[in-house]
């Protein structure tokens, strides 16, 4: 029983260490001025992180709009109203989908990479050997990658919402014979700009942050081996779309929430 | 190693492309929304039943969307509903006997107001009552005054 008892003890302390470790990492790697060529290493984890996401992200949204289009009219069909295909997917994408799917797309994408290249720095102290030269690695390394994780997640959810409305556009309308004003229409009308897009925006930015900062952490944490860089990006993975699964949950009830 | 002049291009390229989406998101797939408040000025008007009517429900004038219900509350002296109207700008010449209709749209679908222009010289300003209006007419109402006069005679 006393024992049972030590492994959850144990287990809160090593959970409690662990976000106290992460919470080092972010403000330690956040604090401090730019200097200079601090840009460069931004442009290249931009380029890392974001514009090579930029095909996965691109195919998926195409599918994903498409599909939706055509489960949407054959449901809407049934009772004539084959025109608010448009809105229903508007809607599901900027509010939900679009920032939820492109994080779990980010983390498997972008968060397992960090990860494992920062593990891999550490397991060859590659980090140790930046310290010695008196370059802190948390500026040089961790940094970037956060500043481009934050950066790249709502951009890489904005091109994810308009190409699968454009997917859906395509399907309904070119292929199932959707009128396009009422398709376009419809969306126009249900749609606002803040509540709907915006709000789905606040969300991405959300979710780019925790999941960058879950994979750098999970990096610099790893144990120094083989299996520890294995274990860190599952982690990181996992975490990750818990996390953004979770979030989404409870942004929505808090932006959402007013049900009245 | 790639160059960096090829990585700054396309990152330049990416920003691009995300800021483009989202503008195409702002301007092609998003209206007017309540929000908007700009260019705007607010009616009231009193009716005897809102059933159906919702927030952000569409405020229309010769079925031409003009505006969105901001608020719905109740008049606690009369027991009527006070539904106060966001209409836009471009039609701030409506005459003072104005009347206001709670509509169907289609069979089954969402309620809205249906404003019905008068003939009087004066118009509504900001904060305004309409007064000549008719409250909602349910499905269920029609048909129960179609059964209580089938059953009369």
């Amino acid at each position: 029983m006393l024992r049972y008892l030590r492994l959850l003890g144990q287990w809160a302390l090593d959970w409690i260490g662990a976000l106290g470790r992460a919470s080092a990492v972010w403000f330690r790697s956040m604090a401090g001025l730019p200097r200079r060529g601090d840009m460069t290493l931004l442009l290249k984890q931009v380029y890392q992180i974001g514009v090579l996401s930029l095909i996965i992200i691109v195919l998926s949204a195409f599918s994903i709009g498409a599909v939706l289009a055509l489960q949407g009219y054959t449901q809407l069909a049934r009772v004539g109203a084959e025109e608010s295909v448009g809105l229903g997917v508007a809607l599901v994408l900027l509010r939900e989908l679009g920032p939820v799917v492109t994080g779990l797309l980010f983390a498997g994408r972008a968060g397992s990479a960090v990860t494992a290249e920062i593990g891999l720095m550490k397991a060859t102290d590659q980090l140790s050997a930046m310290e010695m030269m008196g370059v802190d690695p948390l500026h040089r390394i961790i940094a970037p990658r956060l500043w481009a994780g934050m950066i790249c997640m709502p951009l890489l959810t904005a091109i994810f919402n308009a190409v699968a409305i454009g997917g859906s556009a395509i399907v309904g309308v070119d292929w199932l014979g959707v009128d396009a004003g009422g398709f376009w229409g419809g969306m126009q009308d249900g749609v606002q700009r803040w509540e709907d897009i915006g709000k789905g925006m606040v969300k991405a930015g959300v979710f780019g942050v925790v999941i960058s900062w879950i994979a750098v952490f999970q990096g610099y944490d790893s144990t120094p081996t083989a299996e520890g860089i294995s274990v860190a990006t599952t982690k990181t993975v996992v975490y990750s779309s818990v996390a953004v699964l979770a979030l989404d949950f409870l942004l929505t009830l808090v932006m959402y929430g007013d049900f009245n | 190693m790639i160059r960096m002049r090829t990585i700054e291009i396309s990152v330049g390229a990416f920003v691009l492309a995300g800021i483009l989406c989202l503008v195409f998101l702002a301007f092609r797939v998003s209206g007017v929304g309540v929000g908007d408040t700009s260019g705007s000025y607010l009616l009231n008007a009193k009716f005897n039943d809102v059933a159906g009517l919702r927030v952000r429900s569409k405020v229309s004038l010769a079925g031409v969307t003009i505006g969105r219900v901001a608020k719905i509350g109740v008049d606690s002296e009369t027991a009527e509903a006070l539904v106060t109207m966001q209409v836009s700008q471009d039609v701030a010449n409506l005459p003072v006997d104005t009347g206001a209709r709670i509509q169907t749209e289609g069979f089954l679908g969402g309620r809205y107001i249906s404003l019905i222009p008068g003939g009087e010289e004066q118009v509504l300003h900001n904060g305004d009552t309409i007064t000549n209006t008719q409250g909602a007419i349910g499905l269920e109402g029609l048909i129960d005054t179609f059964i209580s006069k089938m059953g009369s005679k």
